[in-house]
């Protein structure tokens, strides 16, 4: 796609997200905004995934962890928006960090299983230490966001969805910057060929360390933004579905492809969550049949499909 | 002990291996070899399949560790070091299998290099799109100077086998090597192909230290001044090509009972020989 084509639709995009409030009822902005938390998330598990090419099956941990931060210092500090944001990016960055010190020295499958294991560890602890996390009920009552420092709550879901709608585009903003940047190039070679990083001069060690606190801290922006959202958070928050949730929108719409990671997580959080609900319970397995149908039909995902192609190849297999 | 004999020279050489061992288990697979390889100098490690030459390279380079002895680059001591340290500080490699970054083109395969010569390598604030004249004039005088211009925005995984080897070189080359590896740099090369590499490490500056590990004599002798030769892990020859080419020893390990004749000059090859240089061409035996 043309450079001047792209940007005109990013802004495009934008304004169209900009204003569904105007437009539509309170529960479509309510909708939209738990899609943009889990898609800021499967935009910082694409950066690890798609552009580093380090599969994460427990990026829900960060997010998690994010969340369970925001909600702690809304409901006993202050619920003025950017305090609980910025706390919650510090806390998934630290997480990821402080954990990726040991994951980081892994690669591939081994990789895969260590962040299986650590999220596992973070829903138990969520699950146990009640005194912190309110055990299996989670933590609830927590205040509605005020904009300003000990102003009134923010009690539109319109304006709401905006608050969300800007992190989230700032969070885009970044991860896509970082895929842009010069750091983004080594993150892509560490991708293609680890070893040869290495005999060119890198420390793969500080490459992979820096993405992977860089994902969480976007990841603990985005958990953020589901406890703005949803004022309740629970250890179902960072259970290993969020993780599969995530990673199957950052398959089903294209690795490496950010905008393709964000349509994936909004197909995936329709088609569970809307269309599941009024399937009775069913939306796990209509989720299973999505990405089994994505997986063959667009095996590189929507955004690394050449659909032009795809739509003047078939012509020519018909009348062969 | 083997004292290396390399001629004394005012600097330390590029690389001296004191008594370097690998074993794995009960095989040895590097059997003690010193050696010195002078600052600026062609120098060729060749030997017959399995005489530990990869082996050898991998020790030099980083990718495994020596079960004892010393590596020193430039009189430092890099035994302990990683492939990663060797490399900034200087060691330059390419790899016998091509090692490339195939979902990039081959200028953003050099810049790779070059933006990490810069200190740029982890940079957040730099855009890899805007160009950056320190790291993208390093980058495209290297895809230049191996001739890969034309070829720079095609997708490396679409590139030709020589093409590839070409371009390994133009990686290693931006990393601003003081030493430069090269392992069996024309494995699968076609003859033209072969040739235009001859010319390309020629082309190469004269401070610039080249160590060539070949299975090709042809290409060595072409190409290097001062050749070691190992047998089965240890190192029976090291001296000045020509005489290498006149050793007793390296016939033998090489031909057995052949001769010297066959073996360095391009006298057709009886078929039974295990040794063939890169100019056996038996479908002109049928049509005569």
């Amino acid at each position: 796609m043309k450079p001047k084509l792209s940007s005109a639709l990013a802004v495009l995009s934008v304004l169209l997200l900009v204003a569904v409030p105007l437009v539509f009822p309170a529960d479509i902005a309510n909708t939209l905004s738990r899609v943009l938390a889990l898609a800021l998330l499967a935009v910082s598990l694409d950066l690890l995934v798609g552009v580093s090419g380090m599969p994460s099956l427990g990026h829900a941990a960060p997010f998690g962890v994010g969340a369970y931060a925001a909600a702690l210092v809304a409901r006993d500090t202050t619920s003025f928006a950017p305090v609980p944001l910025l706390v919650a990016v510090v806390a998934g960055g630290l997480f990821a960090l402080l954990t990726g010190v040991l994951m980081v020295r892994t690669k591939g499958t081994y990789f895969l299983m260590l962040t299986l294991a650590i999220a596992e560890l973070a829903h138990v602890l969520a699950q146990r230490w009640e005194g912190l996390t309110g055990g299996t009920n989670g933590l609830y009552g927590i205040p509605s966001l005020t904009l300003a420092p000990g102003g009134e709550p923010v009690t539109l879901a319109g304006v709401r969805y905006w608050w969300i709608l800007l992190i989230f585009l700032i969070g885009f903003a970044i991860v896509w910057w970082t895929s842009r940047s010069m750091l983004g190039r080594s993150l892509r070679g560490l991708r293609d060929n680890e070893e040869r990083m290495a005999s060119i001069g890198y420390s793969t060690f500080w490459l992979k360390l820096a993405v992977y606190g860089i994902a969480g801290g976007v990841a603990g922006a985005a958990g953020s933004l589901w406890v703005a959202q949803n004022r309740f958070v629970s250890p179902e928050d960072l259970a290993f579905e969020v993780s599969a949730m995530a990673l199957l929108a950052v398959v089903v719409g294209g690795r490496g492809r950010l905008w393709g990671a964000v349509l994936g997580a909004a197909l995936v959080t329709i088609v569970r969550d809307d269309i599941g609900a009024s399937l009775g319970g069913r939306g796990p397995l209509l989720l299973g049949l999505v990405f089994i149908a994505a997986v063959y039909l667009l095996p590189h995902g929507f955004a690394g499909t050449n659909w032009r192609q795809l739509f003047t190849r078939r012509p020519q297999e018909d009348k062969a | 002990m083997s004292a290396p004999t390399a001629a004394p020279t005012a600097a330390p050489a590029a690389l001296t291996l004191r008594n370097v061992t690998k074993k794995y288990g009960a095989l040895v697979a590097v059997d003690d070899v010193s050696l010195e390889v002078a600052k600026g100098g062609r120098h060729a490690l060749i030997g017959p399949n399995g005489a530990g030459k990869s082996t050898l390279f991998n020790l030099v380079a980083g990718g495994l560790p020596t079960t004892s002895g010393q590596i020193l680059f430039a009189g430092d001591d890099v035994t302990k070091r990683s492939a990663a340290w060797r490399a900034r500080r200087g060691l330059g490699k390419t790899f016998q299998h091509s090692s490339l970054f195939l979902s990039m083109n081959p200028l953003d395969n050099v810049a790779l290099a070059a933006q990490r010569v810069a200190g740029k390598g982890m940079s957040w604030v730099t855009s890899s799109g805007r160009r950056n004249s320190e790291i993208d004039d390093l980058a495209e005088q290297c895809v230049a100077d191996v001739g890969l211009t034309d070829r720079s925005h095609i997708m490396t995984g679409n590139l030709s086998h020589g093409e590839r080897r070409q371009l390994e070189v133009a990686v290693a080359l931006a990393t601003r090597p003081k030493l430069l590896l090269l392992d069996e740099p024309a494995a699968g090369m076609s003859p033209a192909e072969s040739q235009r590499f001859i010319e390309l490490v020629r082309s190469l500056p004269s401070d610039l230290t080249v160590v060539i590990i070949e299975h090709d004599l042809e290409l060595v002798f072409q190409l290097a001044d001062r050749v070691s030769v190992l047998h089965l892990g240890g190192l029976i020859a090291d001296g000045p090509a020509d005489e290498v080419r006149e050793d007793p020893a390296v016939q033998q390990a090489y031909l057995g009972e052949g001769s010297l004749e066959e073996l360095f000059h391009e006298t057709p090859v009886p078929p039974d020989l295990p040794v063939s240089t890169t100019s056996a061409a038996p479908t002109e035996e049928v049509a005569g």
